[in-house]
């Protein structure tokens, strides 16, 4: 139990030490994608058959001296983000990466690595041009990134409080209780350019500051963990791989506005963040940073964990409040606004999980620094979900500004399987699509504006030339469609008739006037409804007819789909003789025998048997059939 | 539903009581318990926390996570999120529907064995397109290889 500042420091001087003494570090990831390829049992194993190891450990990397460890810790870490190649397992303090390390793969780790001090290189991240890169942070995936938000990531165990202590944790908690006003955070804040990440944008400093000055006997502060965008992971990975980080911050932004008890809402769909939490919770109440008299600062705060149960719209800050309440998680018009009236009618801030991560970075190192990352109006870095045609897929952080262009070929490494790039789709249902011409574009909440986009919650979906970006808008619309909450006509009526042109459209029954339809819809749901869901409905209508207009023209005249995905405008499916290889597996997927022809010398498809149900497409190694 | 079988509400219940906004941690709770919340479960909630019937059912159909309907023994989620939407998840929907001969209206099996749902987005883009069977994350899936899998379950060989 911590009782005073005192006890914190030492606290931290001894995770410090600890973490020394742990010697050879091997840390296994532990984020939702490595556990699906089964890092747990890689993690099981390494940890069975280091045991026996003779100390001390002698490893060489590459082309460097010798290092000898007299100890060797094997534990799980959170996602490191580069989830394409997981499992992952990371050896500190080195930052050797292995990549896609299998169960079967643990023996030569052990026997190589840990024995002979040797490199296991097939377990190294090659480049396309054959280069090997055996420290993490060389890695070009990881060249460019910045990471602040993730830095503990895949770095610490997230379920050992004294692993966060070792990185200095809670001393920001501490700065704050002892050395400043809450009206010094929310200057440092405001000060630092912090802009919400949740998707508006607004100034965080400026959103404390309201709820500071409301007066009320009782103000609230939630973490808006309610990642609902589908193609967004950066909250879960945040919640999952640094819980004590996502803890603090909102502990400072209570500090910072007078609340005194806060909420972390998290989406139902995320079973392992919120047993993360739930662990660093009660760690952290056990360690005396939770509850009456923090650090004896006088300082009282508690928090718990409220899990969603499905729906999108809960992103929203009024409907999020709404459901805490547990109530249907409808928006409600503002004003008035949280700061003022919020849960339960008192005072509420309302943070995204990303923001509040930023914020023991920028108390520990100033306003000033984080000013100097990224953008005058957009300060700080950005977590980016690329997932998609790319074929680096993962989570990244970047600082503001970077363009689009580095983010997809220098970090993502292009498209997949050797097609072209056609558009992204950034910030999910609710933002827009770039496109080529975009790719000298900075990314930073100003520039997407303009270009009809938004950074929104950082997803982004790479897409190639087999994508249809009429389907694409058409699947968009289905999802907000499905999502809208019912309670203004607007949304609710506007985005169902949107999106029954879209589908006619698709099915090769578009009509004449069809588009200037949906232009006049877009523009009366953008304009009259009530929440951020239906303001944004729209978007990727609208940007995908800005940019392939003619696309929905080829839909509504030829009725033809150049990119081939609008089934019911196809007669069958072709085989691409340049690109097959001959090999024979469409043939054996297909369940109505339409494919003949030999191993070797070729297949074809018959047009009148072809069912179009794709069973061929999908297992072609080469992506020959479209 | 016998009555009896209402009792465990009781425990559930009784956790909640007294704090504000505990009809969604409820209902959680009693959906993990019975799989699903019959109007029964729902009516004894709403006597048991003194609100209306009307306010348990508006919460429980405005949801996606609560279902009105008892569920398979296993569970399928075929993510619909736009990373496994680009990487082509429809067919694999497709496959799984024509395998347990399911559609969009019936979506558990006659012998209660499988439920077939979409949800957008489980987080696990690195994977697409993916798959969860009662919670366990299958990724990089095709057709095939899903077929593969519920046959396993099918005949019982692997626990999910």
């Amino acid at each position: 139990m911590l009782k005073t500042l005192t006890d914190l420091n030492q606290a931290v001087e001894k995770a410090g030490e600890m973490i020394k003494k742990e010697g050879l570090q091997i840390l296994v990831c532990a984020g939702t994608g490595c556990v699906a390829n089964g890092s747990l049992e890689v993690f099981a194993d390494l940890q069975e058959k280091t045991r026996e190891l003779k100390l001390p450990i002698k490893v060489k990397l590459m082309d460097e001296e010798e290092e000898s460890h007299d100890n060797v810790t094997v534990k799980i870490s959170g996602c490191h983000g580069f989830c394409e190649k997981g499992p992952l397992v990371k050896i500190l303090p080195m930052g050797l990466l292995y990549t896609n390390v299998k169960q079967k793969d643990v023996d030569k780790i052990v026997e190589d690595t840990l024995k002979a001090g040797k490199l296991v290189k097939k377990l190294v991240f090659k480049s396309p041009d054959k280069e090997l890169y055996p420290r993490e942070e060389e890695i070009p995936f990881y060249v460019l990134q910045n990471r602040v938000t993730l830095e503990n990531c895949g770095n610490i165990d997230p379920e050992d409080i004294n692993d966060y202590f070792a990185t200095g944790g809670y001393t920001a908690l501490s700065k704050v209780l002892f050395e400043m006003s809450p009206a010094e955070v929310c200057k440092e804040v405001l000060d630092s350019g912090l802009r919400g990440r949740g998707g508006a944008g607004f100034p965080t400093g400026r959103k404390w500051e309201f709820t500071r000055r409301a007066e009320a006997d009782q103000k609230y502060v939630i973490i808006n963990g309610d990642e609902g965008d589908p193609g967004a992971f950066m909250d879960r990975s945040v919640m999952e791989g640094d819980p004590h980080r996502v803890i603090e911050g909102l502990i400072i932004t209570g500090y910072a506005t007078g609340a005194t008890r806060g909420f972390i809402y998290v989406r139902a769909e995320y079973p392992l963040a919120v047993k993360r939490l739930k662990k660093a919770i009660s760690d952290a109440r056990e360690s005396g940073l939770l509850g009456e008299d923090i650090l004896g600062s006088g300082f009282d705060f508690d928090l718990e964990i409220k899990e969603g149960a499905g729906a999108f719209v809960c992103g929203e800050e009024t409907a999020l409040i709404a459901s805490i309440e547990g109530n249907r998680g409808m928006p409600r018009p503002k004003p008035p606004f949280p700061a003022n009236s919020g849960l339960w009618g008192k005072p509420t801030n309302i943070n995204n999980v990303e923001t509040i991560a930023n914020i023991p970075r920028i108390i520990i190192n100033g306003a000033e620094w984080f000013s100097s990352i990224g953008q005058p109006n957009s300060t700080g870095t950005k977590t980016f979900a690329i997932t998609g045609d790319i074929q680096n897929t993962g989570l990244i952080e970047v600082p503001m500004g970077i363009t689009l262009r580095e983010v997809v070929f220098d970090i993502g490494g292009g498209i997949k399987d050797g097609n072209e790039f056609k558009a992204v789709q950034i910030g999910g249902p609710s933002g827009g699509c770039l496109t080529r011409e975009h790719f000298d574009l900075p990314l930073d909440y100003d520039s997407l504006q303009e270009a009809g986009a938004m950074v929104g919650s950082g997803g982004m979906v790479v897409m190639d030339n087999e994508t249809c970006m009429v389907e694409v808008a058409q699947f968009f619309l289905g999802f907000t469609q499905k999502e809208s909450c019912g309670k203004c006509p607007p949304c609710r009526i506007g985005t169902r008739r949107m999106l029954d042109i879209l589908t006619r459209i698709t099915a090769g029954e578009g009509q004449e006037g069809d588009l200037e339809k949906l232009e006049a819809l877009a523009r009366q749901i953008k304009e009259t409804s009530l929440c951020g869901l239906g303001k944004t409905a729209p978007n990727p209508v609208l940007t995908t007819l800005r940019y392939f207009r003619d696309e929905y023209e080829v839909h509504i005249r030829d009725k033809e789909c150049p990119a081939r995905q609008c089934k019911a405008l196809l007669d069958s499916y072709i085989i691409n003789e340049e690109k097959c290889i001959k090999c024979g597996l469409c043939q054996k997927e297909c369940p109505v025998d339409a494919i003949s022809g030999e191993r070797g010398e070729g297949f074809e498809i018959d047009p009148d048997k072809c069912t179009l149900c794709g069973a061929c497409k999908a297992v072609c190694p080469v992506n020959a059939i479209y | 539903m016998e009555k009896e079988g209402l009792y465990k509400l009781d425990s559930i219940i009784e956790k909640f009581r007294g704090k504000s906004g505990s009809l969604i941690p409820v209902l959680n709770e009693a959906q993990e318990e019975y799989g699903y919340l019959p109007l029964e479960v729902q009516d004894y909630i709403a006597q048991q926390l003194n609100i209306p019937l009307s306010k348990v059912y508006g919460v429980a159909t405005f949801y996606a996570q609560y279902s009105m309907e008892p569920k398979g023994e296993y569970v399928i989620h075929v993510c619909d999120g736009t990373a496994c939407h680009v990487r082509r998840s429809t067919i694999i929907l497709d496959a799984i529907k024509e395998k347990l001969q399911l559609t969009d209206e019936k979506n558990t099996t006659d012998n209660k064995k499988f439920t077939l749902e979409t949800v957008s987005c489980l987080g696990a883009c690195g994977l697409a397109p993916v798959v969860t069977i009662n919670g366990k994350v299958h990724g990089k899936m095709s057709p095939k290889a899903v077929k593969k899998i519920i046959d396993e379950l099918d005949g019982g060989e692997i626990d999910a």
